[in-house]
């Protein structure tokens, strides 16, 4: 192997684990916040880089079919539990907002050139098909089991990532798909040339990674999501409701996957079920974390990326077990660690 | 005995006021049928000893227990209170265990007491922490440590603090002085005292009967699930049963603590 190669190698390391490390994030937001393990992470992956993928061979995406019937559902639910709490129907602006949605994307797909759109706005449409999904799945599948155990909310996780590969499958069928690249050409640095898609995966995860620290820090409604993380009873008690924190990190956990879905998709051939092995790497990565440390969780997964890079070279075949083999000495050494604190006072 | 059948708080305007409040834990039921009245601008206590529902009676009023009954806040009746709601409308509860936000900042704890304000587009958190800060001159001197490596006195002081940044209607403290030096707690009784002085109703549980008694305008006797005296909280303090039983003979010096 000599240096041009082992650039290769990084490069695409580093491109991957961008990805990883977005999606480790977004694991470890959706846990902390909500106790839910988000497997379905890597579904959003694979339906936003499947839904860019359609839009650009100009075909209608039938996701949207998908999600104005988890509004309908979720409508439904909610005037039915109105009705239990209050014993009366009610049907705010936000449900009505939240049903008309789809309608409209129904519309825009129907009369919008979708082939000739420039990129951004294929890219746009992508997530505004997709994202919704987040916060509809935790108000269907989560929120109605909000305070079970850790381990109910993980069997209905494994539940909802079958039924979503079931649904890909269905909607976007068998055939793998790659969507063109973000740009030409690359930027020459010295012997190596980093390609444009480098760049924008790089860009573009750093820019989120820098949005979501000071969403996190400087915003109340981040730190409002924080103190759910940190005390549950303490932010339900200054008015932080559950269903709120719920809802907007699913969003955050459906943008995020969305956005890698499309940022990837131009590098590899998605499939309806790649999800699942991509958060996997990323969920690598926010063991790696502790499923605590935002920063090391990154950390981690970018490390995942480079040896999955490097041991393509060198063993492809043993690529994705010394990938998952890599968390056993961390749990090892987690468990022989770390100690469980008690609640204070 | 005859005290608990006569009295009853005469408040000019109520705030809050429960009727036949019940909750059980299982089938255990840890709080019966209790009757409670705050007047606007009152100091209510409520005493009695450990685990005699104290606890109990305060989560539910909040919304955090499941009841049955009624809580009627501010004019408005609610079924079952939920959290959430209780918090926008004006009510709000410190709880026994704090529940700080031990990770975060002592500021941050104060902004999100103001989360439920904010989203309600009243943006006035910067003056309301400059209040705060001005009845707890400690917290701003410690405004950038983490809640959670507080001493117990400022623990206690934050948890205040943020559920005034609130600017609620009614506060109920769930033992404030406990486990806090007697010091202290004269601190936290001045503060009791001026936040009345500044409008808000407050609803005080307390082991700490003496001092409780001596702020309060009205007090309830919790025993077991159930409220077996009340009355004017001078009148209590003279009551011989309740002398005996909380207050204890030659307190003289916990009388001078608590003033
Ligand atoms: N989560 C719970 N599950 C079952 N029993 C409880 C629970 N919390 C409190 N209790 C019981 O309810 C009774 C009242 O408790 P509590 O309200 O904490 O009393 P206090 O605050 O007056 O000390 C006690 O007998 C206690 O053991
Ligand atoms: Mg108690």
């Amino acid at each position: 192997m000599n240096l041009q190669i082992a650039m290769l190698l990084g490069q695409d390391g580093m491109t991957n684990g961008a990805i990883y490390a977005l999606l480790a994030l977004s694991i470890l937001l959706v846990f902390t916040v909500t106790r839910v393990l988000f497997i379905p992470q890597g579904e959003f992956v694979a339906f936003g880089a499947l839904t860019m993928a359609t839009l650009q061979a100009g075909h209608a995406p039938a996701l949207v079919w998908l999600l104005a019937l988890l509004a309908v559902i979720a409508t439904i639910a909610d005037l039915l539990a109105g009705r239990r709490d209050t014993g009366r129907y009610r049907f705010g602006t936000g449900q009505a907002l939240r049903l008309g949605y789809p309608f409209v994307l129904i519309g825009l797909i129907q009369v919008l050139p979708l082939e000739s759109l420039p990129m951004a706005l294929q890219a746009a449409l992508t997530l505004a098909l997709v994202v919704p999904l987040g916060p509809l799945c935790y108000r269907l599948f989560y929120q109605p089991i909000a305070n079970a155990p850790v381990l109910i909310l993980l069997i209905v996780s494994v539940a909802l990532h079958v039924a979503m590969v079931g649904v890909g499958l269905l909607i976007f069928g068998p055939e793998g798909a790659r969507t063109q690249p973000f740009g030409e050409g690359g930027l020459e640095l010295g012997p190596i040339t980093l390609n444009a898609q480098t760049l924008w995966v790089l860009t573009a995860s750093l820019a989120l990674i820098v949005a979501l620290y000071l969403f996190f820090e400087r915003t109340l409604y981040g730190k409002a999501l924080r103190a759910t993380a940190v005390n549950r009873v303490g932010a339900r008690l200054m008015g932080i409701s559950p269903v709120f924190a719920g809802k907007a990190s699913f969003f955050l956990a459906a943008l995020i996957g969305a956005l890698s879905g499309i940022l990837i998709a131009p590098i590899t051939t998605i499939y309806f079920d790649s999800g699942f092995i991509i958060s996997l790497k990323g969920f690598v990565g926010s063991i790696i974390g502790g499923l605590a440390s935002y920063p090391v969780a990154a950390l981690g997964a970018l490390l995942v990326g480079l040896i999955e890079a490097f041991s393509a070279f060198f063993a492809s075949t043993y690529k994705e077990v010394i990938v998952f083999t890599l968390i056993i000495p961390f749990l090892l050494w987690r468990s022989l660690t770390s100690r469980h604190v008690e609640e204070e006072e | 005995m005859m005290l608990a059948r006569v009295e009853t708080n005469t408040a000019t305007r109520t705030v809050l006021e429960v009727r036949d409040l019940t909750v059980a834990y299982g089938k255990v039921e840890a709080l019966t049928k209790a009757n409670l009245v705050v007047g606007e601008g009152q100091i209510v206590t409520v005493i009695g000893p450990n685990g005699a529902g104290k606890t109990t009676m305060l989560s539910a009023i909040m919304g955090l227990l499941g009841s049955k009954g009624e809580v009627s806040f501010d004019g408005s009746v609610e079924g079952v209170p939920s959290v959430e709601r209780m918090v926008t409308r004006g009510m709000n509860l410190v709880p026994e265990k704090r529940e700080l936000f031990g990770e975060m900042s002592v500021e941050d704890n104060l902004l999100l007491g103001a989360f439920q304000r904010y989203r309600g587009g009243k943006r006035d958190h910067r003056e309301t922490m400059e209040e705060v800060f001005g009845l707890f001159p400690r917290l701003k001197e410690r405004r950038r440590q983490l809640a959670g490596t507080l001493s117990g006195g400022e623990r206690q002081m934050l948890a205040v603090g943020r559920a005034l940044m609130a600017r609620p209607r009614l506060l109920m403290l769930d033992e404030p002085s406990l486990g806090l030096a007697p010091l202290i707690v004269r601190e936290i009784f001045r503060i009791i005292a001026e936040l009345r002085r500044r409008g808000v109703s407050i609803l005080l549980v307390e082991q700490n009967a003496r001092a409780a008694l001596q702020v309060a305008d009205y007090a309830y006797v919790l025993e077991t699930g159930s409220v077996a005296m009340e009355g004017p909280a001078r009148t209590l303090a003279d009551d011989p049963r309740v002398i005996e039983t909380y207050l204890g003979l030659g307190g003289k010096h916990q009388d001078m603590l608590a003033t």
